[in-house]
């Protein structure tokens, strides 16, 4: 670890780091207290990596966590209840009651995307986010994270791919812990660095120490400028190790104990302390008072969460559809003039465009070939004099007009099938 | 039949020249994206060739590449990235080049956009059209009618209509409607269905169905292309002193129940006729409802007539077998006008 950033950022760090693993180790008590409805997945010993990179972005910017970025969350401006009352079910959470765990968001005010168990969905999405503040001059940058396991999906690719045709300002952290449920990540794919995934959509990408907070931190900031600054999404491994099973259920009995203790003695939170120690950024009784900051912050937070009611039965009848603007008022915020992309400003070229595309002959008019199977042209009826493309024959009349008149059998064997040919 | 009331029984006015289907997804597309810098347009080869079915023609060159993006094939991509658009406010178009290859985006449409609202109150103001259907010897993966699979999921609205002037009005209101709204175009009547459409903006109302026909012996309900083949076999019907009422149901996901129940309770049966595959079809749905709020009113079973239970051959005689048609359907009516 380097010394490079202000005296307040190094604490601030501090305390998000000990804020996460504070509230995962109070929802460990609730979850033996049978106070969460479903499982309780742990981030012990990756909390460097959800607040390092989480840190690096602005209030304007989006994010999109998974099931492990509780400190993310709790970096951009959740509130400790509200990550309680999700994993309790209960009715004051952001998705009252309907979802649990992370999967919650906030689109208007802290810009989180709710993510989903389906892994990788997340990156086309958040992909999407940023070529919308892209088009709407917003320059924001969107970032979300993804697991050793979760880079073997589909949808990785193709949302990472998608973004890089787009040079869309999008930072994605693949969060290497080694273990993919029980499998490692060895068996899972042939690359000593996932990091060089990045090589095959011709992105950049670093590997970052995931233990290291500062490291962690500096890496996603240069990313997230970056990426601002046009320069496409970057990839960042950060290695790290999974020191729970994979979720509350899961002893994890399968990791060798060797790597286990490798890990353990490499605490993010440890570290860290050793280094503002020796870099007198932070005394004992600067740390109890922050562990008592803490303390106190999350005995109300648990208060309040445990106080809130379930939903009750027939909520989960409501909101599937969107009912309209009483319902919510979609606008998009434009921070550029609109007149640049409405006629005629709008064919202005953009700059992530392919040079030369596009200056060719593009499609062919109203009767231009289409893909197969229907290249007739509708019938021409009175006052329209709509003429066959390339000398084929018009449609042959489809339906009722031919039928009434022939007897019926006949009529209807042939007029549908007529018009099919 | 070239040239259809596009109104309806609707009572619009229609004052334009008549346009094909194909020409009405384009004007949709067009006219909303002139009112509102919030409409792109997203999907594979939309830009400069105009979409394989050139329903995005002209459209790069109006609106810029910022607004008619094309993209890689990657459906999921396609999905998550309008997904993530519709989040800031925006109102992406997604073409699906031809409507068979949604289902490569299935997660990202049924897990991610579809359960949003519901569960994080987060709108996904976004429509994903494409070409769908058969009859045009597509073969089995170019030929699909997928919209069951999205019927069956909540938060999702569905629509599949019959004439140019349902199809604008529509797909105008898709866009305008806050959730995700899939919206199918049965490419067999691109070019070969015509029909008026008011001059001006106008929009039709999603989750209405609309008696294209008239009659009081039975009722059929259809939709999209053998909408036109249904009307076809009520003609000859006719002929043979049986009236059956034609409805279009033009909206699958809400189902205009109102529109059918008045229908049924009136002709006492009830006969559907839809392209998609039997099993699983919106024809079982509808049986379902008619037994649960109609079951007094029926005087005959409800019938059904679809597609086989099979994948969509491509030799146009296994197509024809395996697609209703007329014949098809003006038999099932006469067995039912019998009870």
């Amino acid at each position: 670890m380097k010394k490079e950033l202000t005296r307040q950022q190094y604490l601030d760090l501090y305390y998000y780091m000990r804020l996460n693993r504070a509230v995962e180790d109070m929802m460990v008590k609730l979850f033996r207290q049978n106070k969460i409805v479903g499982g309780l997945y742990s981030s012990l010993g990756q909390e460097a990596i959800s607040v390092g990179t989480a840190y690096a972005l602005e209030k304007k910017d989006w994010l999109a966590p998974m099931i492990r970025n509780i400190g993310a969350l709790l970096v951009k401006g959740v509130r400790p209840r509200d990550v309680f009352m999700q994993h309790m079910a209960k009715y004051d959470s952001p998705t009252k009651g309907k979802d649990g765990t992370s999967h919650f968001g906030d689109l208007d005010d802290l810009h989180i995307v709710s993510p989903i168990s389906m892994l990788g969905d997340l990156i086309p999405v958040m992909t999407g986010v940023a070529m919308a503040g892209r088009y709407l001059g917003q320059k924001i940058v969107t970032m979300t994270w993804i697991g050793d396991g979760g880079s073997s999906t589909g949808v990785f690719h193709e949302g990472l791919n998608f973004a890089a045709a787009q040079k869309a300002p999008f930072v994605l952290i693949l969060e290497n812990n080694l273990w993919a449920y029980s499998t490692p990540v060895r068996k899972q794919v042939p690359l000593q660095n996932l990091a060089d995934r990045a090589k095959a959509y011709g992105i950049d990408s670093y590997i970052v120490d995931g233990n290291d907070v500062v490291a962690v931190y500096s890496t996603a900031k240069e990313a997230v400028e970056r990426a601002r600054a046009g320069e496409g999404p970057i990839l960042i491994e950060a290695k790290t190790f999974r020191r729970q099973g994979h979720a509350q259920h899961d002893a994890a009995e399968y990791v060798p104990k060797e790597m286990r203790a490798y890990w353990e003695a490499r605490d993010p939170i440890e570290l860290y302390e050793k280094f503002l120690a020796s870099e007198k950024l932070l005394d004992a009784k600067g740390k109890k008072e922050i562990e008592e900051k803490i303390n106190t912050r999350l005995a109300a937070e648990r208060e309040f969460a445990e106080n809130s009611p379930m939903p009750p039965a027939e909520f989960a009848e409501t909101g599937v559809y969107c009912t309209g603007d009483d319902c919510h008022k979609i606008r998009a915020k434009w921070e550029r003039p609109i007149a640049e992309v409405t006629p005629p400003r709008s064919s202005v070229k953009a700059v992530w465009t392919v040079p030369g595309f596009g200056s060719g002959k593009g499609s062919g008019g109203a009767n231009a070939p289409i893909h197969f199977g229907d290249t007739q042209p509708a019938e021409p009826s009175a006052g329209d004099e709509t003429k066959s493309p390339n000398g084929r024959k018009p449609a042959a009349k489809i339906a009722a007009k031919a039928a009434p008149k022939k007897s019926v059998k006949a009529a209807a064997a042939s007029a549908s099938r007529k018009a099919r040919r | 039949m070239a040239k259809t009331n596009g109104a309806g029984t609707n009572g619009s006015a229609s004052n334009g020249a008549p346009i094909t289907f194909l020409e009405a997804i384009k004007q949709a597309m067009f006219e909303e994206m002139e009112r509102d810098p919030a409409v792109v347009l997203i999907g594979e080869d939309v830009g400069v060739y105009g979409g394989a079915f050139k329903t995005s023609e002209g459209l790069l060159e109006r609106f810029g590449w910022e607004r008619v993006i094309d993209t890689p094939i990657s459906e999921s991509a396609i999905i998550g990235a309008a997904c993530g658009m519709s989040y800031c406010g925006l109102r992406p178009i997604c073409e699906m080049q031809f409507i068979d290859f949604i289902v490569c985006a299935f997660n990202q449409i049924t897990n991610f956009v579809a359960k949003g609202h519901y569960l994080w109150n987060a709108p996904a103001p976004m429509v994903i059209r494409g070409p769908s259907g058969g009859g045009v010897h597509g073969g089995p993966f170019h030929s699909a009618n997928p919209e069951m699979y999205f019927v069956h999921t909540p938060g999702l609205k569905v629509i599949y209509p019959s004439t140019p002037y349902d199809a604008k009005g529509l797909l105008k209101a898709a866009v305008r409607d806050n959730n995700p709204v899939l919206f199918f175009e049965h490419k067999f009547l691109y070019r070969r269905i015509k029909g008026e459409v008011p001059a001006g903006d106008y929009t039709v109302p999603i989750g209405k169905a609309v008696v294209r026909r008239a009659g009081k012996h039975l009722t059929i309900l259809s939709y999209a292309a053998m909408m036109h083949t249904s009307l076809e076999a009520a003609e000859a019907l006719a002929q043979e002193g049986i009236e059956a009422e034609v409805i279009d149901l033009r909206t699958l996901l809400p189902l205009d129940e109102e529109t059918i129940l008045n229908s049924v309770k009136k002709t006492n049966k009830c006969l559907v006729v839809h392209e998609d595959t039997k099993t699983g079809g919106i024809a079982g749905e509808i049986a379902a409802i008619l037994c649960e709020k109609a079951f007094g009113d029926l005087d005959g079973p409800l019938l059904r007539v679809t597609s086989l239970d099979t994948p969509v051959p491509y030799a146009p005689t296994l197509e024809e077998h395996f697609l209703p048609n007329a014949k098809k359907i003006f038999s099932a009516a006469q067995e039912l006008a019998r009870y």
